[in-house]
């Protein structure tokens, strides 16, 4: 086995055990690399299929080519596909800079999307090694009745026992690629043949290397202009993968702030 | 390995060789503030892994904080972490060597979030241990470096911080040398280096300055390089516990991941704890392959199909059919405990060994000690039949339903067991023995209630005082708030079930409502059951007698053989519903029941809360004390769906050919199994094991 076998050998079993524990999922699919690798994972996992709903929830400012992406992704791989809105910035915490307040609607749309379905499990395809307080998170991350993120006092979990009991109406996020980093994404993305979106490739000496919203997400100076330059690239850079979402820089505690309040 | 890696000295840009290089995970352990985080950042920024404008953003939060530099807020990102100068959980970090990737995951030293070392340690291949040489050996030194033995790391190496605190003094590293070194030899484990470093200045973690010129052994870094990864256990026999059995696409699919060994198609292979045998027809993939593999190993993710239909679920364990995995009902383990109520005998919890999970109950408790104190000698400074928090000791479980597991020695991947209490991970170790002994229900009982805690009995006494004076809703919120487990309802339909499910739907409550769907109900319970998920809008579980068992007693008995003699007729009950009951309650704390006490002379003793010792449990009759017709009036009141069966004069219904009506003034469980004489008319659902029915 080789480490992009043994990373997809762990997130299958991740994938099943929250099947077998959970009764209610759906997979989170913000239409980027991260979580189109976890729905090939689900595939893997299943034979074929998702067996839980996959729901986008749509800040409505993505960009068009991610849009057009989810369409006909969702029917190509038979995903039950499930597009729920978000409330508008006025309805977000004012207290926060502009950038994090205008990236937590998603968290709003989420409340009110699990309130709607009564999900008991979210998959989220968060890494480790995206950011600091990322790399704290558990694999079974529990989450409290107003969806919030107790990091003070988070569950042991170890070797491969997870912890998945919970009070009635809250809520379990599984993390099936926290192990996994920005060139284990690109490499297996390229071993597989996953699609993806192609603002990731570099035009006129830019790339994203992340995407988010649009109207707060950068690109980065790159000439990646193949999968294989991609990670070329991620070898020899020292910027962050996140440098350019403006939500994570304006202060020293905004993106705990935003992951506390139930932020991916 | 290392011959493969001394071959690579660059950073290697082509991919291809980077999925081959090794990954090795590293766990950085010891006492609080002995300097954990700060080598971790110290050892980023001299090997240049630290991305851009990291360092000014670390140089700015300093600032802005009133304090010198500190390099632990690289890895102590939360507030409360920056702001009490201590980490509290365990985080993860990347690096790379010319030879190697590393995880670097620094463990908190703080005993409150010993919980989070155990998370992060448990993910490591090897260990650094850090011990302030000024400080010297602290009470978490000594339980972090016990607690990698019980975790099952082997490789560790120790490194003697803040040798600039004296001077560099060699002496002094010498004495901490010989002492570390010594305690840890009694915990197991052989340190790989000893290393004096100085993480804030930089003195041995990357380079060998002259402050240090008399150390001759390695610095962090090449000792680092030097860990192996742990290998998936290709070597032992093949071990695969199944996480679930899926059908998809008219094939039924056995899903799970390879502990240790290998499995090919054409193997005959054995599945514990049941002992069926099966072959190996296929291993399936997706996307499916010009040639589906015929082989898997080690650390794959895997289903595979089998030549024939087996019982197999969730919890067996699959091993060759000329390696069978060892099963039992009680084992011996070495373990550590977490949680902040002392593990006794008597305790109550969930065991889990591999994907298997069923409750226990400690029967005893040897050698508790705990790790940390110096003077471990005199075991009699502490209680021996308790582990305390963050404590380890020896246990025997007595378990509820028969698990496979392998000792730790033989077999590490399923040698392993994890304890939940409260409803969370609570302590976990390494499998010493399994006790093969089949016992039986009652033999079991007696082992563990010699045992079983005046603790538990005095619990179901001070709920029974506790909910006698309130009315059935507050009873049934109360048991609910006292227990942490789940709590199963088990219904008939009956009458008094309905008064029962009817006040849990209305309050909502979080109770798992079950019944036992015998094969032998009457029409009218059918279309009760039907009548009552409509109105109340839930699904029940209904739980089945085991096939093989049925088929087997049919062709024994004949269709109707219970008719013939009491010990049929008990057979006949034993594998519709005492069987089914037992998987219906696996796992739960708490059963609810609709018994009355004036149904029968048999039940005049019921209390409303009682320790049920067959199922493990706190058995509750919230309804022990109503009499008939206040049921009858209550249902009345509230049309609640009732069973249509009463009204022809049946009062107490079971299965349809055991049960009849009664005349009036009869006892209201005069009709079932009414051709027997005697009053010991139970099925054997209520009674204690071993008593007769
Ligand atoms: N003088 C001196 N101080 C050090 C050295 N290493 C660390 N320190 C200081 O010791 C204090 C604790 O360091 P940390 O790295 O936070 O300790 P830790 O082991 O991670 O502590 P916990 O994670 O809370 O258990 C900080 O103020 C460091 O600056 C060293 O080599 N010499
Ligand atoms: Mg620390």
């Amino acid at each position: 086995m080789d480490r992009l076998d043994e990373l997809e050998a762990q997130s299958i079993f991740i994938f099943r055990e929250a099947f077998a524990r959970l009764k209610k999922l759906a997979l989170l699919w913000s239409l980027g690399k991260d979580s189109n690798v976890m729905i090939w994972l689900a595939r893997k996992a299943f034979f074929g299929h998702v067996p839980f709903p996959v729901m986008h929830v749509d800040t409505g400012k993505k960009f068009p080519e991610m849009y057009a992406f989810r369409d006909r992704y969702a029917g190509e791989w038979g995903l039950d596909l499930i597009v729920e809105p978000c409330p508008p910035v006025e309805a977000v915490d004012p207290t926060l800079p502009p950038a994090a307040r205008s990236a937590a609607r998603k968290t709003e749309g989420l409340k009110l999307a699990l309130a709607k379905h009564g999900f008991d499990g979210l998959f989220a395809g968060i890494r480790r090694d995206e950011e600091a307080t990322r790399a704290k998170e558990r694999v079974f991350s529990p989450r409290g009745l107003e969806g919030h993120w107790d990091v003070r006092d988070q569950p042991p979990e170890f070797w491969d026992h997870f912890n998945a009991r919970l009070p009635r109406g809250a809520h379990l996020r599984v993390h099936p690629i926290l192990h996994w980093t920005e060139t284990d994404i690109w490499a297996y993305t390229r071993r597989e043949g996953i699609p993806i979106i192609p603002l990731y490739l570099a035009k006129n000496g830019r790339r994203y290397r992340s995407l988010g919203d649009a109207d707060i997400t950068f690109p980065v100076p790159s000439q990646a202009r193949s999968i294989n330059e991609i990670i070329a690239e991620l070898h020899a850079t020292r910027t962050p993968e996140r440098a350019g979402r403006a939500m994570d820089h304006e202060a020293e505690d905004s993106f705990e702030r935003l992951r506390v309040a139930g932020y991916l | 390995m290392n011959a493969h890696a001394a071959a690579e000295v660059a950073i290697a840009p082509n991919p291809q060789v980077t999925a081959a290089r090794p990954l090795v995970r590293i766990v950085i352990v010891g006492h609080v503030d002995h300097g954990k985080s700060t080598l971790i950042g110290r050892l980023l920024s001299e090997t240049g892994s630290l991305p851009d404008g990291k360092l000014d953003e670390l140089k700015a939060v300093s600032a802005r904080r009133g304090m010198s530099f500190e390099w632990s807020f690289l890895l102590d990102a939360l507030q409360t972490e920056r702001d009490q100068g201590i980490t509290i959980d365990t985080s993860q970090i990347r690096f790379r060597t010319p030879s190697r990737d590393f995880v670097l995951i620094d463990a908190p030293g703080h005993v409150e979030f010993q919980r989070n070392m155990v998370t992060g340690a448990s993910q490591a291949d090897a260990a650094l241990l850090l011990v302030d040489v000024a400080e010297g050996v602290r009470t978490q030194t000594l339980r972090h470096a016990y607690l990698l033995h019980l975790l099952g790391i082997r490789q560790v190496a120790v490194a003697v911080n803040k040798m600039d605190c004296v001077a560099y003094n060699e002496d002094r590293f010498r004495k901490m040398e010989a002492e570390i070194t010594a305690r840890l030899i009694d915990f197991g484990l052989t340190p790989a280096a000893v290393i004096p470093i100085s993480a804030r200045h930089g003195d041995g973690v990357v380079e060998r300055t002259s402050a240090i010129d008399w150390h001759r052994g390695p610095t962090v870094i090449e000792a680092l390089d030097r860990f192996e990864p742990a290998r998936p256990a290709a070597a032992l026999p093949l071990r695969l516990p199944v996480q679930a059995v899926y059908r998809f696409d008219d094939r039924r699919i056995v899903a799970g991941r390879i502990q240790s060994g290998s499995i090919a198609v054409g193997d005959e292979i054995a599945v514990a704890p049941s002992g069926k045998r099966a072959v190996v027809r296929s291993i399936e993939t997706w996307p499916s392959m010009d040639a589906e593999p015929l082989h898997a190993g080690a650390g794959q993710s895997v289903g595979i199909t089998l030549d024939r239909e087996l019982f197999i679920a969730r919890g067996d364990l699959i091993a060759r059919a000329d390696n069978l995995t060892p099963s039992g009902r009680s084992l011996r383990a070495q373990i550590f405990w977490l949680h902040d109520s002392p593990l006794a005998a008597g305790t109550s919890l969930t065991v889990r060994v591999g994907t298997a999970e069923t409750r226990g109950v400690i029967t005893a408790i040897a050698n508790a000690f705990d790790p940390g104190d110096h003077a471990v000698a005199k075991p009699d400074t502490l209680a021996q039949n308790q582990i305390g928090q963050n404590h380890a000791g020896e246990i025997e479980i007595a378990l509820a339903s028969a698990v496979a597991a392998d000792a730790y020695a033989d077999n590490p991947g399923t040698g392993r067991i994890v304890l939940d209490f409260g409803g969370r991970i609570a302590g976990g170790g390494l499998v010493l023995a399994l006790i093969r002994e089949s016992a039986t229900v009652a033999g079991s009982d007696k082992a563990s209630a010699a045992e079983r805690p005046q603790a538990r009995a005095a619990r179901a006494a001070a709920l029974d005082r506790a909910l006698a004076g309130l009315n059935l809703a507050e009873r049934l919120a109360g048991f609910r708030k006292a227990l942490d487990g789940a709590i199963v309802f088990t219904t008939s339909f009956g009458l008094e079930d309905q008064i029962i499910l009817h006040h849990i739907c209305e309050a909502g409550l979080d109770v798992d409502v079950v019944t036992l769907d015998t094969g032998r109900l009457f029409p009218e319970t059918y279309t009760t059951w039907e009548e009552t998920e409509q109105r109340y809008g839930l699904r029940i579980r209904a739980v089945y007698p085991e096939q093989a068992a049925l088929e087997e007693l049919i062709a024994g008995q004949g269709i109707n053989g219970f008719y013939r003699t009491r010990e049929a007729r008990i057979a006949c009950c034993d594998i519709r519903k005492v069987e089914p009951l037992g998987r219906a309650l696996s796992g739960a704390q708490g059963w609810i029941t609709g018994l009355r006490a004036d149904q029968s002379a048999d039940r005049a003793n019921i209390n409303l809360v009682s320790v049920d010792r067959v199922h493990d449990l706190l058995k509750f009759n919230p309804l022990f004390d109503w009499s008939r017709q206040a049921a009858q009036d209550f249902a009345a009141a509230h049309a609640v769906p009732v069973n249509p069966l009463h009204q022809k004069g049946f009062l107490s219904i079971g299965c349809a050919p055991c049960t009849r009506a009664v005349r009036p003034g009869e006892p209201e469980r005069a009709g079932r199994w009414w051709w027997e004489d005697g009053s010991k008319r139970e099925c054997g659902l209520h009674i204690a094991a071993g008593a007769a029915r």
